[in-house]
């Protein structure tokens, strides 16, 4: 049924320029696998190579046990989704999802069966004989989604699928796919650099940078418990505070603010660290570090401060239903110790990550 | 692990692209290299005697001064009229406009030699407006001979190119530049000199000298219409092929003097052209604007008035063909003797002209393809030479690559003198450079990972190529195909050169008969000639819906 691809110590360099130094994931079968990171951190790079587009300098890549490196594209049985839709232009929407079912013989009644079912799928039923130029971007996407789902690969491959599409599009687009995606259990490899999205549609997540890969985790594991401090910035806005440690005791550089911390062990040698908050983990109490409201914008059903303290301006996002504090308001900013992650200086993350969750 | 790149598809299209040029190398660079070989060496030593007696006779050295004069004069009048006709089509609205852009479109088909036949028709020795003019008022007209007439015949034609190439630049130039210049205070003709020319000049430029390098060897023009002013076109020809002093060696010599004039400028132009960093492409296109007062009148004047002469050629003919005629005089009275003549006379050359024409257009897109495929998906080295060589037809003058031809296949081993190969082989070499740009220019539109997800979808490379490429590459390359099939059919300067009576096609027969003084028979000729050259540009305006843009 479903397949495993297998990536080990895969390698890749354009002439002298090496982009992936040595790379290993392994993708479940079945799995909504994503790659996620910056612009240019290699992540269309490593798909180009798993649909053999790209070429392979060292290291392999194998669907289950077959080693498939020297496997041109076309007889790897996959199906990829491209930024630009890659709709082939001179032919109507179902000869576009024909196209593969041709390519592998399949004839009438079967074809026609095939292609109607998978049009009512992604419900572009009523476009299914018109050409695709005057199209929109969304009808678009959904035949080139369909053109790779009806000829049942082994493996589904999109490189930022959605990035084209205007905000709500890509909202409705993301939960087409995953459905999709979820009925047929074909094992999938997501190309995205929108955490927000790869949060939402992802059974696991790889971040990249430069290369590597950073952490391999499911969605909430990536957001709560990142592993390095990279991750922990690439996943969205945060505060980031200069700390002392002693032990499981923190204390905020610059305030009389002290933690303390259980998931950090006891027995090591860091005495100075880096404590990353993200605005909306920050509570208005009584005791904390103290600051002054200095800029107040209001979002409709967040409300987001910037708080001048001694050790900077710092960004706190609360829900709408609670008090707002209003400008020039002298204010208290309390830490839950136990969703926060304290990084050393090298950016690790000191938590024990096995229990985490 | 074995290591493999999958370089199979990078390795057959570079062997494609190599097997394509060899024979574009073998028709083309061999004989322009056995030409200037065959011009300084005898065989058993230099023989630098006919470049001497070339240059030191007074009687060249007037041709070419000619030949400069007349190049020189027509471009930079070309380039005043073609660019003052693309702005005012651009910028103003012109009544009719759709009607002067398909009248300009099928003035580009008639060939100058036949501009030049159709000006003798009107105010030649017996032309009608000579007659007219003799008859009425008594004035004594000359006739269109000589400097003049060739000027005007040239600027006539060069005018319409200009503006094609000129027009499409301006298409490019983006509204809001020009709004920009305008807040910043700058309008009405300094816009113009400040912001417009520099964005435009590199396709001015590039595009006069090409206007410069066609009028510098044309032969059949000045042969019809100078009438003893001699340039290096005519004077090639008869040292080539003409009757008395015939001087083969002198011909090969002058071939190769102009031969390295026009590739000094094809330097030349390929360096302005790769200067253009001005890269454009237009989100809003300049908005025309209804003309005023005077300048609406003159607009529409001058215009109406440039249409008409590009096209009068065309009705001229037309109208002559139907008319009673004995050699070189129209008599009162219609009749179709003229095409009865001509229909003999023409004989098998009608579908063997629409045969060679299609062989060549054939080889031509096939070439084409392979040639600007292989460069812009698996560039090498190799594919960039091809694609720059390829270039360099451009500007080898008809007469120079007939001569050429005929003294690389004439002899052993080859024996290719006369035969439908050397025809076409020359018709392909000429229209080569213009479908190769537009292929190229199609491509990069082509976004590649259309042809990825073919691949992905279990498609092979060829099977990708054949079932996605090529349909979507065809459409638009088709249009530049048209108009290269319609430019081959009408080709004199080389076609004169190779041809013999088995292989003579329908424009070598036209120019047999003006030179016959057959003027009726002649005009018959070229009607069928030209009709079948506007089905072709009906066929063109239908599959480009009017659309067809011109790139250099
Ligand atoms: N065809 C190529 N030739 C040379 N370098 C390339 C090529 N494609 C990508 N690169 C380089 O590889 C790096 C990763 O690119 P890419 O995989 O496209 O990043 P991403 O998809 O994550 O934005 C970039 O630095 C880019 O410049
Ligand atoms: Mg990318």
């Amino acid at each position: 049924m479903s397949i495993t691809i297998n990536i080990e110590h895969a390698k890749k360099a354009y002439g002298k320029n090496v982009v992936i130094e040595d790379l290993s994931a392994q993708i479940k079968p079945g799995e909504f696998f994503t790659l996620l990171g910056p612009s240019g951190c290699g992540k269309t790079t490593l798909l180009r190579m798993i649909a053999g587009f790209n070429t392979i300098e060292g290291g392999t890549i194998a669907f289950d046990d077959k080693v498939i490196n020297n496997l041109p594209p076309h007889k790897r049985n996959i199906g990829m989704v491209f930024q630009n839709y890659a709709v082939f232009p001179h032919m109507s929407t179902r000869e576009n999802i024909a196209f593969g079912l041709k390519e592998r013989k399949v004839k009438d009644p079967e074809l026609t069966n095939r292609v109607d079912e998978v049009l009512e799928k992604v419900q572009i039923r009523e476009l299914a004989d018109r050409m695709p130029s005057n199209m929109s971007g969304g009808q678009q996407q959904r035949i080139a989604l369909a053109r790779a789902m009806v000829i049942n690969p082994d493996v589904l491959l999109f490189d930022e699928p959605l990035s084209n599409l205007d905000a709500k599009l890509r909202v409705e687009m993301r939960s087409v796919i995953r459905h999709i995606q979820q009925q047929a259990g074909i094992t999938t490899i997501y190309v995205t650099h929108d955490q927000e999205e790869a949060l939402a549609i992802s059974d696991r997540i790889a971040v990249m940078h430069k290369g590597e890969i950073q952490q391999i985790d499911e969605p909430v594991k990536i957001y709560r418990k990142p592993r390095n401090l990279f991750v922990a910035t690439f996943m969205g806005q945060t505060n980031i505070l200069d700390v002392d440690v002693n032990g499981q005791d923190i204390s905020i550089s610059g305030t009389d603010v002290n933690y303390h911390f259980e998931r950090i062990r006891k027995d090591h040698q860091i005495t100075k660290g880096k404590l990353v908050v993200r605005p909306n983990d920050f509570t208005f109490e009584d005791a904390g570090i103290e600051g002054v409201v200095t800029e107040r914008i209001f979002f409709g059903t967040i409300t987001t401060y910037t708080v001048k303290t001694n050790i900077g301006d710092l960004v706190v996002t609360r829900d709408v239903n609670e008090h707002m504090k209003s400008i020039g308001e002298t204010v208290h900013l309390a830490i839950p110790v136990e969703v926060v992650n304290v990084f050393d200086a090298d950016g690790k993350n000191m938590s024990i990550m096995e229990d985490a969750g | 692990m074995k290591r493999r790149k999958y370089t199979r598809d990078h390795v057959a299209w570079n062997l494609l692209t190599v097997v394509s040029f060899a024979s574009f190398a073998f028709f083309f660079l061999f004989p322009l290299f056995r030409l200037i070989v065959g011009a300084i060496w005898t065989g058993n030593g230099f023989n630098l005697e006919p470049f001497k007696r070339f240059f030191a006779t007074k009687y060249y050295m007037q041709a070419v001064a000619n030949s400069f004069k007349v190049s020189t004069v027509t471009t930079l009048i070309a380039i005043c009229t073609g660019t003052t006709f693309a702005m005012i089509m651009r910028y103003f609205k012109i009544k009719g406009k759709k009607v002067v852009d398909i009248l300009l479109l099928v003035s580009t088909i008639t060939p100058p030699f036949l501009g030049g036949y159709s000006w003798i028709l009107l105010f030649g020795r017996v032309g009608w407006v000579t007659t007219w003019l003799k008859n009425t008022f008594g004035i004594i007209f000359p006739g269109i001979y000589g400097f003049w007439g060739i000027v005007f015949t040239f600027v006539c034609h060069s005018t319409m190119t200009m503006y094609m190439y000129i027009s499409g630049a301006l298409k490019n130039v983006d509204a809001t530049l020009n709004e920009a210049a305008a807040s910043l205070g700058c309008f009405g003709i300094r816009r113009i000199i400040k912001i417009i020319i520099p964005l435009i000049l590199p396709t001015v430029l590039s595009t006069a000298l090409l206007t410069f390098m066609h009028c510098f060897a044309d032969y059949g023009t000045c042969a019809l219409i100078g009438e003893g002013y001699n340039v290096m076109g005519t004077l090639i020809y008869t040292a080539f092929l003409g009757e008395v002093s015939r001087d083969a060696t002198l011909a090969s010599a002058m071939a190769s003097i102009t031969l390295i004039f026009t590739s000094c400028l094809f330097m030349v132009q390929r360096w302005l052209a790769s200067r253009r960093v001005v890269e454009m492409n237009a989100l809003h296109p300049i908005e025309q604007k209804k003309p005023k007062g005077i300048v609406a009148i003159l607009s529409h004047f001058y215009i109406y008035l440039m249409t008409t002469l590009a096209v009068c050629p065309i009705f001229v003919v037309a109208y002559n063909s139907f008319q009673k005629a004995s050699g070189f005089l129209f008599l009162p009275g219609y009749s179709l003797d003229s095409y009865r003549t001509a229909i003999k006379r023409l004989g098998d050359a009608i579908q063997r002209t629409y045969a060679y024409g299609l062989i060549a257009i054939v080889l031509i897109v096939v070439i084409a393809v392979i040639i600007s495929y292989a460069n812009v998906r698996h560039s090498s080295s190799i594919t960039k030479t091809a694609d720059t060589l390829t270039m360099f037809p451009l500007v080898v003058p008809g007469t120079v690559l007939g001569i050429a031809m005929v003294l690389a296949f004439n002899g052993a081993p080859f024996y290719l003198n006369g035969t439908a190969a050397l025809v076409i082989s020359v018709w392909v070499i000429r229209r080569l450079p213009y479908t190769i740009r537009s292929t190229t220019g199609v491509l990069h539109n082509i976004s590649i990972s259309v042809e990825e997800a073919s691949q992905s979808l279990g498609a092979n490379p060829f099977r990708t190529f054949i079932r996605v490429t090529f349909p979507m590459l065809f459409s638009g390359v088709l249009p530049g195909a048209l108009l290269s099939f319609i430019a081959s059919i009408t080709e004199l300067s080389s076609s004169l050169m190779v041809y013999n009576f088995k292989t003579v096609t329908m424009s070598i027969k036209i120019y047999t008969e003006i030179c016959k003084g057959n003027f009726g028979v002649a005009s018959a000729m070229s009607t069928i000639l030209l009709l079948s050259a506007v089905v072709v540009l009906g066929v063109l305006f239908k599959v480009s819906k009017g659309n067809y843009e011109f790139t250099l």
